[in-house]
Order: C-alpha cells, then structure tokens, then sequence
C-alpha cells in the first residue's frame, strides 16, 4: 500500500483521486483499527528515510553520519548471545559449535597448560615474530622501493611486470617453491610472509607519489632543492597517507598467509595451532585460535588508525 | 642586477594519439628588468601559465630561448643525473621564487617550517633562517600564527603563507600565477596592496598572472594582452596606476579615474575581439 494515500487518508484529508479510494477503500477501513500505531511508524520511516534529522556538530547530508560505537557494542553482545543460546540449549552439535563458555575455557587451559606442545604465549610469539619480522623487512625494502619506482620510468619499467605478475599470485601456489629454495625453517616462513607483504606495500607507495600535487615539487624546485631533496622531503612525506593504508592492507595480508606458512615443519605458531586442533576435531581450539588472531589484529589496526591520526592529520584536508 | 631576456621562444606540444600538435606558445619577445611589474592577462587557453613555466624553468621552449643574466634557463635543473651543469644552464632554482593558485603548501610543516623550507633546504643555519622567516611572516601579518597548520588556515592567510615563503628565499624574481584568483574581494584587495609595498620595497622583478582587467591595471608597471590558438603576446601596455595607488592608497579612487576607465575599456575590446574570433574559428 501506497505511504502517501495512507498518510493523507489519516490527516482526514479526502483522498486525492476517487478511482484511487474505490480501490483502496477496503484496504484503508481495515487499516483504520491500527491508525495510531501505524501513523507512528508511517511517520517516523518518512522522517527516517526521506527529511534525516540534524544533530548538532553533523552535516546535513553526510552519508552515514552518527556515531556506531553504541551500536557495535550491543551488536557484538548480541552475537555472542545468539551464540550461547543455540550451543547451550543443544541445537548444535559441540563438534560444529561448542558454546562461548567452552571456548574460553579451553583458551585459559591452552594459555596455563599449553596444547601441541606449546602454550598459547609461545605459539603466539613465534607467530608474531614471522609477522612482524615480515612486516618491518616489507616495510623497509617496499616503502622505498615504491618511492623509487614511482619516481623513475626506468626503474617502473624494470619492477612493474614482476611485481604485476607475482602479486595476484596465491601464496599457497607458491610455497613449494620456497621451500625447496630455502628449506624449511624459519627462513621460507618470513619469505613467504614477507613476499604477501611487500606488493600491497611497493604499490600504495607508489600510488602515493602520484598523489602528490605537481605545484608541492615544483614549488620546492623553485626555492633550490636538488632531485634528490624532493623525494626524500616532498614526495616521501605527501605520499604517506598512502603508505600508511598500504601498511595496513599489508598487515591484513600477513595474517591470510600466516596459516599457509605455519602449514609445513612448524612446531611453533598460532596458525600451526589452530590446524594441528582441526586435524585432531577439538574445535574448541580452532575457534579460541581464530578468536586470538582476530583480537590481536584489530588491536594492530587500531594501532596503526591512532599512528594515522599522529602522522598525517592533514589527510582529508587537501 | 639581471634581465630577463625572452627571445622568439615558441613551446609545442607534440601530438597526442589521435590529435594535433598544440602551439601553447607562439614566438613571444620579453623584456624584464629590475622594478619590472609585468603582469599577463588574457583569456583561458592563451598560454599564461605556460609562459610562467617557460621562466620557472619547468619546461624548455621548443624553440627560441630565454636567458636571466648571462646564463640560460632551460627545462631542466642544473644538476641532472649528478653533473652540475653549471651557471651557463639552469632549471627551476632559488633565483625565481613561484607562487601558485593554491595547493603548494607542505601540509606536513607548520606556517614557520613552510616559509624556512626553502632556506632549510640551502642547508642555512637554525637560528638565522627562523629570524629571516620570521621577519617575513611578520611582513604579511602572520607573526601570531607560527606554528598553526596550514591546513587549517584560511584561503587569505594560505597565500600569505605562500609569499611569505617565496620571498624568504630572497629570489632576484617572483612568479605569481593568479595568486589571489581564489580569494574574496576584500582579501584580495588587501594582498594586492601587500604585494605592490613588498614589490616597491624590494624592487624585485616580478611576473604576475590574472584574468581579472582591473587587478592587472591596477599592479602593473606592464601589462601583457595574451590571445589564444596559438598563445602569444598581442599588446604592451606601460602603466603608471600602481604607483597613483601607492600614493593615494584608495584602490576605488584610482578604479574610478577616467585615464583607468578608458584603459579598461581599451583593454576589455581587444579581449572580447579575442573571444569573437575564437568562436567564429
């Protein structure tokens, strides 16, 4: 049924055309009996989707403005409560889904006695060594080697079909490889790591350097600055807004391959833990696992969000 | 002190896939000497702003040349692939200071690390290249606003930022390409006026862009009528109101004076004729 016809018909208006309330006159007599609850929702779902109210400190017409923090929080809440009651109440198997409960149960245990011939610190910091280790050998060789090939068409013409080529690759495809270049130690592991690191982390560089504006170098040209003091102060510094998300999207990709790489001769690792626990169906394990690696990466990009709000707090100005 | 010296230069752009070769400049004479205003005005299109790169040193004439002194410019800067060239071949450097429209600030500096960036750059000391920052920071109104971000100042105080900046490097030269075009009414009349004291105090060479009639004729000690397709200098006009201004100190008595009027107008036909024929073309 039509919004507007109801709302007028409320108002006690005459309907506007009469073919219009022979047809919906039925209709609207059997509406008639819940009119003021359906006048609230007629009207708080026009106000709602077609006149959004304005708070004070907002834009009018900002997509999506508001604050979410609330939201989340009672949303997330709501999950883990979902979540509770169909594993407490037996609708699902444990073996599936054990409950909440179980899981954090077997998280301290796993945290105090250990599983796989670890604890939970020692899987962990072995893992965070790979990443991390991963991520600053990315970061270090990446960052300016982006800066470099964004600045030289010679250089662009040397890396650019590698890095187009090994990128989309899936790191899976290509661990066999690393492993008969480089064995099995910790070596192919930060390799492998490092290698899914280092393509968003050379591309957002140098998308970076195209994002700084020609007027910025030029000007700089023109107070007698040398090549080479261009790139290192104006277009390293303009680009990091850009290197920054790449970080970020890195860091992202770190975790996907972390597994892969913990798949082969790893006695250590938060990955290594969680396969080895699906292999023997403690599914309570798997889940405290991937609970683990969710947490600590949100924690990192949030992290990284405040170094973003440090940095560069121009971004969005320009 | 220099001249700059622009002989028969003319800048093509060679042709796009599927285009024409673009004249951007066709075979322009310049002349500027020290105390030179000389401010360019013409409509869009009529290569202006590629004439100010051809002086920058941004990009090089297809043909003709230019020279600052006794050396050349050239499109390219003096030192490339780690040979200095010289003093006979300069790029873009220090000597001409270039302030543009917008967007040039370093929004990773403060007002004070913009206006020393250039200093810092030469490698000057600390405390001498804050005090000369600061001296003209102070000559455009900004001694309270050192170490505000630039990106949270108004359009105004942006520009002012951007002069002050060029103008501590101390350049033999200033190019301006259409400084105030994004500026209300007020502000601009009142940097128009900071420029012309800071232009009769310093006595520098200066090249100035505009497509306003009345902000041309009333800085100029020159004035350069560009036409478009291919770009080149029509007229040259010497003008005097700049300095009636700095007497009287009232832009609206100058504008209103009938030797301005009728500048105006004079300078107003020959752009519309311009128009005209671009549209019968």
């Amino acid at each position: 049924m039509n919004a507007n016809t109801l709302s007028t018909d409320m108002a006690g208006k005459p309907l506007s055309s009469p073919t219009a309330d022979k047809v919906h006159a039925m209709e609207v007599y059997q509406v008639r009996e819940f009119t003021p609850l359906i006048q609230k929702i007629v009207i708080i779902s026009k106000s709602k989707i077609n006149q959004p109210s304005i708070k004070s400190g907002e834009y009018y017409g900002t997509p999506g403005a508001g604050d979410s923090r609330l939201i989340s929080i009672v949303s997330t809440v709501l999950f883990i409560a979902l979540w509770a009651f169909v594993t407490e109440l037996g609708y699902v198997d444990p073996l599936f889904l054990p409950s909440p409960f179980d899981v954090l149960n077997r998280l301290l245990e796993v945290m105090n006695d250990g599983f796989a011939g670890a604890t939970l610190t020692e899987h962990l910091s072995a893992s965070l060594v790979r990443i991390f280790g991963s991520f600053l050998l990315a970061c270090l060789i990446g960052i300016p080697l982006g800066i470099m090939i964004g600045c030289s068409y010679i250089l662009r013409g040397i890396f650019d079909p590698l890095i187009e080529f090994y990128r989309p690759l899936p790191p899976l495809a290509y661990l066999p490889l690393i492993i008969i270049w480089l064995g099995i130690d910790e070596e192919s592991k930060i390799t492998l790591i490092f290698l899914a690191m280092l393509a968003p982390i050379i591309l957002s560089a140098r998308s970076g350097v195209t994002s700084v504006r020609i007027e910025q170098i030029q000007v700089a040209y023109s107070m007698g600055a040398s090549r080479w003091q261009v790139i290192t102060q104006v277009i390293a510094r303009g680009a990091l807004p850009d290197i920054l998300t790449g970080m970020r999207i890195a860091i992202g990709f770190g975790w996907t391959t972390l597994v892969a790489a913990e798949m082969v001769a790893a006695e250590r690792g938060i990955g290594f833990m969680v396969l080895n626990a699906s292999e023997f169906l403690v599914t309570d394990v798997v889940i405290a696992g991937i609970i683990v690696i969710g947490v600590i990466a949100y924690c990192f990009d949030l992290l990284m969000r405040y170094l973003e709000s440090k940095l560069v707090p121009w971004k969005g100005h320009n | 002190m220099n001249t700059l010296d622009i002989k028969n230069a003319s800048v093509i752009y060679p042709a796009a896939e599927g285009g024409e070769a673009v004249t951007a400049l066709s075979d322009i004479n310049l002349t500027i000497e020290q105390g030179d205003l000389v401010v360019a005005l013409g409509a869009s299109g009529c290569g202006k702003t590629t004439l100010l790169s051809l002086i920058a040193g941004f990009i090089a004439p297809t043909k003709g040349y230019l020279t600052l002194g006794d050396s050349k410019i050239k499109g390219y800067p003096r030192v490339a692939c780690g040979l200095d060239l010289g003093d006979e071949v300069r790029g873009p450097s220090a000597d001409r200071g270039v302030v543009f429209q917008k967007h040039a600030l370093l929004p990773w500096l403060d007002v004070m690390g913009n206006t020393e960036f250039g200093l810092k750059l030469q490698g000057v000391e600390k405390a001498q290249r804050r005090q000369k920052a600061a001296d003209f920071l102070k000559l455009v109104g900004l001694e309270d606003f050192h170490h505000h971000k630039v990106y949270q100042l108004s359009g105004g105080m942006q520009q002012r930022v951007g002069i002050a900046r060029a103008l501590t490097n101390d350049p033999e030269m200033l190019l301006l390409d259409e400084p105030l075009g994004a500026l209300d009414a007020l502000t601009r009349e009142s940097l128009q006026e900071l420029l012309l004291d800071i232009w009769k105090k310093t006595n520098k060479m200066m090249f100035f862009i505009t497509h306003s009639v009345d902000e041309a004729l009333l800085l100029a000690t020159r004035l350069i009528v560009m036409s478009p397709r291919p770009g080149r200098i029509t007229h040259q006009f010497d003008l005097n109101f700049n300095n009636e201004f700095l007497a009287c100190r009232d832009a609206r008595l100058v504008k209103s004076s009938e030797a301005f009027i009728a500048m105006k107008e004079q300078v107003l036909s020959i752009i519309h004729g311009d128009e005209q024929q671009t549209q019968e073309a």
